[in-house]
């Protein structure tokens, strides 16, 4: 079928060549007409035309690229060619040629005489005749008006071709990869052809060769790529080849197909992509402006400057260069002091001394720290529906630690992954583990807890992706990834190191606290030191007390196999110890009931344990913020096994607990009546431990056939007072009873005397002593000590379960569909796993993070870049892949990534190295050429001259007005919110609250406003700060009229320009002018110049006028608040300057780095 | 003309107040340096050479893939799912199954989220009529609707992935059940652009609770923000900052602006930096919404039939009120309205729930066809009404939760309506079983739906595509077929 085709679909594309002679071609080669009538044709009356050119040419058409291509190549491409053609006249494509230059159309289908083409040649006019120096032969002249009088036929697949040699790998594969190998590619390709490997591709596919080495015309890649035999268009989704790419395609082939080997990996894989081998560090590039280096930066950035013909911008003015620097590296203006020490400071160092003070600090932590917290998707709440808060500014505040104290960054990746699993971690290193904490949870009624726990782990891994390795991983969560080597096996592969943790909330005390506690705790030690001492038989009464204890402990079946299932929407996890612990929603009071079978008789009595669990609040048991919990009601049914309807209730007689707060006893949780409870609350201090109840059965219960008991434990106080994790098992003992010694000691107690350690030894003492009674007043006074106990402030975090999952693939992505088990291990296309590292989360992080990853270091120094000129070396910071864009400066890319790498992974010696470069101290100001020849600034031959991010814009109108605290870290804030804003979010009514914060707090920097994610601070979110959702590295900058109006009008802003003109009346100096320059360059970091000062002083003196006698405006527009008006300052002078003000904070200058 | 020359013609024209609005649109952004000069310099070069970034206004209006039927899109979300079996889908079997459990085969693989799986049949409490010369099926429940019978398409088929509200909102809204994807809204604005000279292209109305996906649902995901809605607030001023802070005036706002635009100007002749332009017309637009924005809102220059008609009670937060906002926001060239109203979760007490929500919504929806309809506006616009998913055949009561005759979250069949822009009047489309739980002909999956409602903006969804992390994402992800059957 392919071999009766081909012809006919050459028929078709060839159809001009087919009213030829062969003799006609070979007469044409060989010798061209020697008369030709060129008078004729130049007449512009068709008919004339035919005929004169009927004698010679015509009688054959013209084929554009036999005859007219090889004129144009000979005699216009040098000039008329290319990306930089002269007069903006390309001849080398057909869309250009025919839409002519700066002069006009220089092909006329059909008409000469306006064809400038033709002018042009002749010389006609005043210009000299093209191409100069050396006219075109009267034949040549000739052909190219006959083939325009014909029409200029130009056929689309005949274009650039310019008959250079084609090199493969430079021109084609790039082809290929882009439009072919979506499909034809990798080890199942459609229609079985490979075109990512030379055997395949020669080989073809399906339907046999596509490729014919020297003969594009039978190769049915080009019949493809063109659509023709009436066969759809290759390729069939995406945009069809330009005749560029078909030509250059074909080109190819006539030149014999040449591939070399190197293009074609071994086990025909596509040709390893440039940022998946390790860079390697590149040689400085020679540049001409050597004087103009500073640093190994500028040489990469002036070669290619130089390349594209530009010239770098001069340095900026010192009043620019501290305050973008300061704004870049601390995300702070400078204040006055800081500007005029600078400009007075004539030392050669100067501005280095300035950048090392700016990384010294603290405010420099912030600034990146924010940086970093981006990618982290830092919040506040947790995202779906409710959206409730939650504890993790910890994170934050370890984050902004980290870059204070310059952490090397191969630590600071391991921490945050890993930190738990360190040998012996510390707070700060289990602190750090909330970066994967991020993720949003959906506490939606009714959710299936597993599913979300599911989606937590595919965000976490987009965000390791996106953060670390520059790879859009998530893609082969469904199927294996289209376009990078990633098999969907190996995202579960990568799944599996994420997928055995437990996620609990840690307590994160504050040195005062620990000191406290420690406090505590030796004040208690030695009230239990002195009661030991004054005992000196405590060894023979400990042994007595331990051996009657045994008789306590009861002989318990533990129910297996329990289903149980809460009132709404709740949900149960079955853990292995038999244990069931409650998951999801916890806004209700909720009854759970739980069915289990046993086969035992003669049940006496059965057992409740409540028990700790790390993911429950402060460790549970109970699922209240403090971990705490409410029994109002227990009861049990009984059923024959297969007899669900002759269920009884079965009577209980009594209760006993271990602990039970004195007012709220055990038994009323077998009263009857739901108004009363069993409250576990032990006191400061000595909650979250494991407790227990024992109800006895007033009969013995059980069945010949087994029975069927179930259970229903209900909470009718409090919304958030549940059960957390429980146990239940039932007895036969004849009179059974609780045990009252904690399972902690109880356990303590099956070890030897003598192998006790004394943390052991000490552990049974403190339950001891309770049960003596008359040490009561030492333990009533250990009590009141243990009131005092400070409990900290919590964080998200992760350890590790304690019973292991096991990895599946899931098909297609769906959780509901498990496939094959896998086992922890990272994508081969990339370096190999470290040898001897554990196969957990921590040698997860020393992957990361090993010296022979081609991508992490690339990935962290193109976003610090990009953070810096607004664009990164590589333009996609999440996608260093194969659809990448390419970088702008590859080797520069790898010299900074191996700079950072080696110079012990340091941000601030990255950070140093780019801001004192030449390249950064550039102007930023546009000049005519550089807008031109480069207009998205790729070449950096000036500065950016970016807006600045959106927590930077509040803090330079807080820090301009005198308003910013300069606290650091802490409890994120609540800045003044306007009315309305939360409505936004679900049941607003209910679930969200803004308790506006005062003092200080209102006036934080940006960075530690509460962000609530589905109603983010719409000052922020207005100005493109990310919502959080989703690990973000790119922040988009937009302007809008939004963004106009909160910088006009919002309350903050409105506040800052308020107080600014304060600042400015009593700090400006004593007249206008000094005033208005003071205030100028608390806003923009320089003097105005007479223009803007003189249209300033216009504007303040038209206000003074306005608000002359307008008493009750000038209030409004200048005080925050009317009862505490300034007394140094006559509002009507005020009020103007609180207009000058709200300009200055408005100037685009004033939130842009210039 | 000289580069310097260029930058003072700019500033000039600037400068005088009136002339830019119309060239420049309503936002303007350096994602694509959305601005004068460079859109003067560049305009001659061809594509190919035009740099990366580099285009005019990405809010101008722009052409379709092809012809359109529709121009612009009103959105009533009716969020927390209302009850398809008592508005639209009437079930006479179900009344003979009145109590019994739902046939376990029919429950095989279902995910049911707060119902245990022997609950019983609920047959719909309301009665159901036909009307209109279609003969279209409501339930008593609706008082007005069925004026507008022959108007609206019924389709009882629709089909969705999640059982969840905040993740179904976000599947029908941005066809992702996960966060992180541009809403229908966004992709639209995205690829029809704005008509409105000072209002945004895409607002969002609510009323009742806010939605559980919240903000999401009119994101703009990972399209830049400015294609995002812009939420009205429901008391005080519509959009935050919208007024000046007391002694104020406009007329000193104005002068404000002007010293602003001056200073700007002046600075952009200095640094060269045509990205000023964008901020000087921020400014500019920011006043003119100022003055656009609460005429919009006042609602007193309505007639009284009209305010009548739809129920509207001038300067409360209401269905009504949004629904007369949102006729008034597209005649002022606004693309997108959606008019978000969460009230329809009703797992207790179905009965009254609809009831007191039809209350709420069914006036002022009807108001809003026979408006549109009367004003010619119908025709080119697409009203849609519907929820995230449906409510199961199957009760939901329980005593201990204090839940009773409710139903619960069900994704195999539920039931929206549509009227205009080229949707088929007075029809309904597909069938349920007998007993409502699946459905048996002409199954429109959200994916379809999305793809249907592109098409009738003249979108081809395979083709409206934006390319992030090395990938072109679309609305309907890697799914959708064109519904056709809904179509004229």
């Amino acid at each position: 079928m392919f071999k009766i085709k081909l012809p006919l679909c050459f028929i078709w594309m060839c159809i001009p060549l087919l009213a030829f002679s062969t003799t006609y071609f070979s007469r044409w080669n060989n010798r061209l007409p020697t008369s030709v009538n060129s008078t004729a044709v130049e007449e512009n009356s068709p008919a004339q035309a035919s005929q004169g050119a009927s004698k010679e040419i015509v009688t054959k058409a013209v084929d554009f690229s036999k005859d007219i291509q090889p004129i144009f190549k000979a005699s216009c491409y040098q000039c008329h060619a290319g990306e930089k053609a002269k007069a903006q006249l390309r001849l080398d494509s057909k869309a250009d040629a025919l839409r002519g230059g700066v002069s006009g159309k220089a092909i006329i289908p059909g008409n000469i005489k306006d064809s400038l083409l033709v002018s042009r040649i002749l010389g006609q006019g005043d210009s000299t005749s093209m191409p100069p120096g050396k006219p075109l032969s009267a034949q040549e002249i000739a052909l190219i008006k006959a083939w325009i009088h014909e029409g200029a036929t130009w056929p689309d697949e005949v274009a650039a071709a310019t008959g250079e040699k084609i090199d493969f790998a430079k021109d084609v594969q790039p082809i290929l990869k882009d439009s072919c190998y979506q499909c034809h590619a990798g080890e199942m390709p459609k229609a079985q052809l490979r075109l990512d490997a030379k055997a395949t591709a020669l080989k073809g596919g399906i339907s046999g060769p596509v490729i014919v080495p020297g003969n594009s015309k039978d190769s049915r890649l080009i019949h493809r790529v063109l659509g023709l035999g009436g066969e759809q268009r290759m390729p069939l989704k995406g945009t069809p080849l330009n005749e560029q790419q078909t030509a250059t395609l074909r080109a190819w082939i006539d030149q014999g197909a040449p591939w070399p080997e190197s293009a074609s990996v071994q086990d025909a894989k596509i040709e390893k992509h440039w940022a998946f081998s390790a860079p390697t560090r590149p040689r400085t590039p020679d540049v001409k402006s050597n004087a103009w280096v500073r640093n190994p930066v500028d040489k990469f950035i002036l070669a290619k400057i130089e390349k594209a013909n530009l010239t770098p911008s001069p340095e900026a003015s010192k009043e620019t260069l501290i305050r973008r620097a300061s704004l870049d590296l601390t995300g702070l203006p400078p204040t006055l002091e800081e500007i005029d020490r600078f400009l007075g400071d004539s030392h050669p160092d100067a501005y280095e001394k300035l950048v090392d003070s700016l990384l010294a600090s603290p405010h420099y932590g912030e600034r990146w720290g924010r940086w970093w917290l981006d990618a982290a998707r830092y919040a506040d709440t947790n995202g779906f529906e409710k959206d409730r808060p939650r504890s993790i500014w910890p994170y934050r505040d370890w984050v902004i630690k980290a870059f204070n104290d310059d952490k090397r960054f191969d630590q600071f990746t391991v921490d945050q992954l890993a930190g738990d699993l360190l040998p012996n971690p510390t707070l700060e290193q289990r602190v750090a583990t909330g970066f994967l904490r991020n993720s949003m949870f959906n506490e939606e009624g009714a959710v299936e807890p597993e599913k979300f726990r599911v989606e937590a782990l595919v965000d976490r891994i987009d965000t390791l992706g996106k953060t670390f390795l520059g790879l859009t991983v998530n893609c082969a969560q469904c199927h294996t990834h289209k376009f990078d080597p990633i098999k969907h096996k190996e995202y579960y592969q990568l799944y599996a190191f994420l997928n055995n943790d437990e996620e609990p909330s840690i307590d994160v005390p504050d040195e005062k606290m620990i000191a406290k506690r420690n406090e505590i705790r030796a004040a208690v030690e030695k009230i239990e030191a002195e009661l030991t001492a004054q005992t000196p038989d405590l060894p023979r009464r400990l042994a007595e007390w331990e051996e009657k204890s045994k008789k306590d402990v009861g002989n318990w079946t533990v129910l297996e196999g329990v289903n149980a299932f809460g009132t709404v929407g709740l949900r149960f996890e079955n853990l292995p110890d038999h244990s069931l612990i409650a998951r999801a929603d916890n806004n209700a009071k909720y009854t759970y009931t739980a069915k289990a079978k046993t086969k035992l008789k003669d049940i006496t009595g059965v057992r409740l344990e409540l028990l700790t669990d790390e993911s429950l609040p402060r460790n549970g048991p109970g699922r209240a913020p403090g971990g705490g919990l409410f029994l109002s009601e227990f009861s049990v049914s009984a059923a024959p096994e297969g007899r669900t309807e002759a269920a009884e209730k079965v009577a209980i007689s009594g209760a006993t607990a271990d602990f039970s707060r004195p007012e709220h006893p055990i038994k009323d949780a077998a009263d009857g009546d739901s108004l009363t409870y069993w409250d576990i609350e032990a006191g400061e201090g000595t909650r979250n431990q494991d407790r227990k109840a024992v109800f006895v059965f007033k009969q013995p219960v059980g069945f010949d056939a087994g029975t069927n008991l179930t259970f229903l434990l209900s909470q009718k106080q409090d919304n958030n007072t549940n059960i957390g994790r429980f146990r239940l098992s039932v007895t036969t003992d004849s009179n059974p009873q609780v045990d009252p010694v904690p399972a902690t000691v109880r356990q303590i107690l099956t070890i030897p005397a003598a192998q006790r350690t004394r943390n052991q030894q000490r552990e049974i003492f403190s339950y001891y002593r309770t049960t003596v009674p008359e040490w009561a007043a030492a333990n009533q006074r250990i009590k009141d000590l243990l009131n005092d106990w400070p409990y900290g402030p919590t964080t998200l975090a992760l350890t590790t379960r304690k019973w292991p999952r096991e990895t599946h693939i899931f098909k297609r992505g769906d959780w509901l569909a498990p496939g094959d088990a896998v086992t922890p291990d990272t994508p081969a296309f990339l370096h190999p796993f470290p040898q001897g590292a554990p196969r957990s989360r921590l040698g997860l992080a020393r992957w990361i993070v090993d010296g022979e990853n081609p991508l992490t270091a690339r990935v962290i120094v193109n976003r610090v870049w990009q953070q810096y000129f607004g664009a990164g070396l590589v333009a996609t910071p999440e996608d260093f892949g194969t659809r990448s864009d390419r970088p702008s400066h590859p080797e520069l890319l790898d010299w900074l990534a191996l700079e950072f790498r080696d110079k012990g992974w340091s941000f601030k010696h990255l950070h140093k190295l780019i801001v004192t470069s030449a390249t950064y101290r550039q102007s930023s100001k546009v000049t005519p050429q550089s807008l031109e020849a480069d207009p998205t600034n790729r070449w950096l031959a000036r500065a950016p001259r970016p807006r600045v991010d959106a927590e930077v814009i509040r803090d330079i109108a807080l820090s301009a007005s005198g308003l910013l605290s300069r606290k650091i870290g802490g409890p994120s804030v609540f800045p003044p919110l306007p009315p309305g804003v939360l409505d936004l979010g679900f049941a607003a009514a209910q679930f969200a609250t803004w308790e506006t914060s005062t003092g200080e707090d209102r006036y934080r920097r940006g960075l530690y406003t509460f962000w609530k994610r589905t109603t983010p601070y719409p000052s922020l979110l207005v100005f493109d700060a990310p919502n959080a959702d989703v690990s973000c590295t790119r922040r988009i900058q937009s302007t809008t009229p939004l963004q106009a109006l909160t910088t006009l009008n919002d309350q903050t802003f409105v506040e800052a320009a308020q107080s600014l003109a304060l600042r400015v009346w009593r700090e400006g100096g004593g007249d206008e002018r000094a005033k208005m320059i003071y205030a100028f360059r608390l806003c923009t970091g320089r003097a105005p110049d007479s223009f803007e000062l003189e249209k300033l002083l216009t504007l303040l003196r038209d206000q003074e006028t306005y608000f002359k006698g307008r008493t009750a405006a000038a209030v409004y527009v200048s005080a925050p608040d009317r009862d505490k008006l300034p007394e140094d300052v006559d509002m009507h002078k005020l009020a103007p300057w609180t207009i000058v003000a709200s300009v200055l904070l408005n100037l685009d200058e004033t939130i842009t780095k210039e | 003309m000289e580069y310097q020359q260029e930058i003072d013609h700019e500033v000039g024209k600037l400068l005088t107040r009136r002339n830019f609005f119309k060239d420049y649109g309503f936002g303007l952004g350096s994602i694509a340096l959305a601005s004068l000069l460079n859109r003067e310099l560049f305009a001659a070069s061809p594509p190919s050479q035009q740099p990366q970034g580099i285009a005019a206004n990405p809010l101008a209006p722009k052409k379709p893939h092809f012809a359109p039927k529709a121009k612009r899109v009103i959105y009533l979300m009716q969020a927390g799912a209302p009850s398809q079996l008592d508005l639209f889908d009437h079930k006479p079997t179900l009344v003979k199954y009145n109590g019994q459990p739902c046939p376990p085969e029919l429950l095989k693989g279902q995910t049911l989220a707060f119902i245990k799986p022997d609950a019983g049949l609920y047959a719909s409490e309301f009665k159901f009529a036909k009307h209109g010369q279609s003969g279209a099926e409501l339930s008593e429940a609706f008082v007005h609707l069925p004026k507008v019978a022959d108007d609206i398409l019924i389709v009882k088929s629709l089909v969705t992935d999640a059982i969840n509200h905040a993740p179904a909102q976000l599947f029908m809204n941005t066809g992702s059940v996960v966060f992180g994807r541009p809403s229908f809204g966004a992709w639209v604005t995205y690829g029809l652009g704005c008509e409105s000279e000072d209002l945004p292209a895409f607002v969002v109305l609510s009323s009742a609770s806010g939605t559980s996906a919240g903000p999401a649902n009119w994101g703009s995901g990972f399209l830049p923000t400015l294609y995002q809605g812009v939420a009205f607030r429901r008391t005080g001023e519509p959009i935050l900052s919208l007024s000046n802070p007391r002694g104020i005036t406009r007329e000193l706002q104005r002068k404000r602006l002007d010293l602003l635009k001056e200073l700007n100007g002046h600075h952009m002749k200095i640094t060269g930096d045509p990205e000023i332009a964008s901020r000087i017309n921020s400014f500019e637009m920011a006043y003119r919404m100022q003055e656009s924005a609460p005429e919009l809102m006042d609602l007193s220059k309505e007639s009284p039939q009209t305010l009548k008609m739809y129920g509207v009670t001038p300067g409360k937060n209401s269905f009504a009120n949004n629904c007369l906002l949102a006729r008034r926001l597209i005649e002022r060239g606004v693309r997108f309205v959606q008019v978000c109203h969460e009230a329809w979760d009703h797992h207790s007490q179905v009965v009254a729930g609809v009831k007191k929500e039809c209350k709420n919504t069914d006036q002022a929806t009807t108001a809003l066809i026979q408006d549109l309809k009367q004003r010619g506006l119908l025709e080119d616009t697409i009203v849609i009404w519907g929820g995230e998913f449906g409510r199961t055949p199957m009760v939901q009561s329980d005593p201990n939760g204090g839940d009773k005759m409710g139903r619960d979250h069900h994704n195999k069949a539920f039931a929206m309506f549509f009227a205009g822009g080229g949707f088929k009047p007075g029809t309904t489309i597909g069938e349920t079983d007998e007993l409502g739980f699946n459905v048996v002909t002409d199954p429109v999956h959200v994916h379809d739906l999305q793809a249907t409602l592109l098409h009738l903006l003249g979108l081809d969804h395979t083709k409206l595509t934006y390319r992030f992390q090395g990938r072109d994402f679309r609305l309907t992800d890697v799914h959708g077929e064109l519904a056709n059957k809904l179509l004229v």
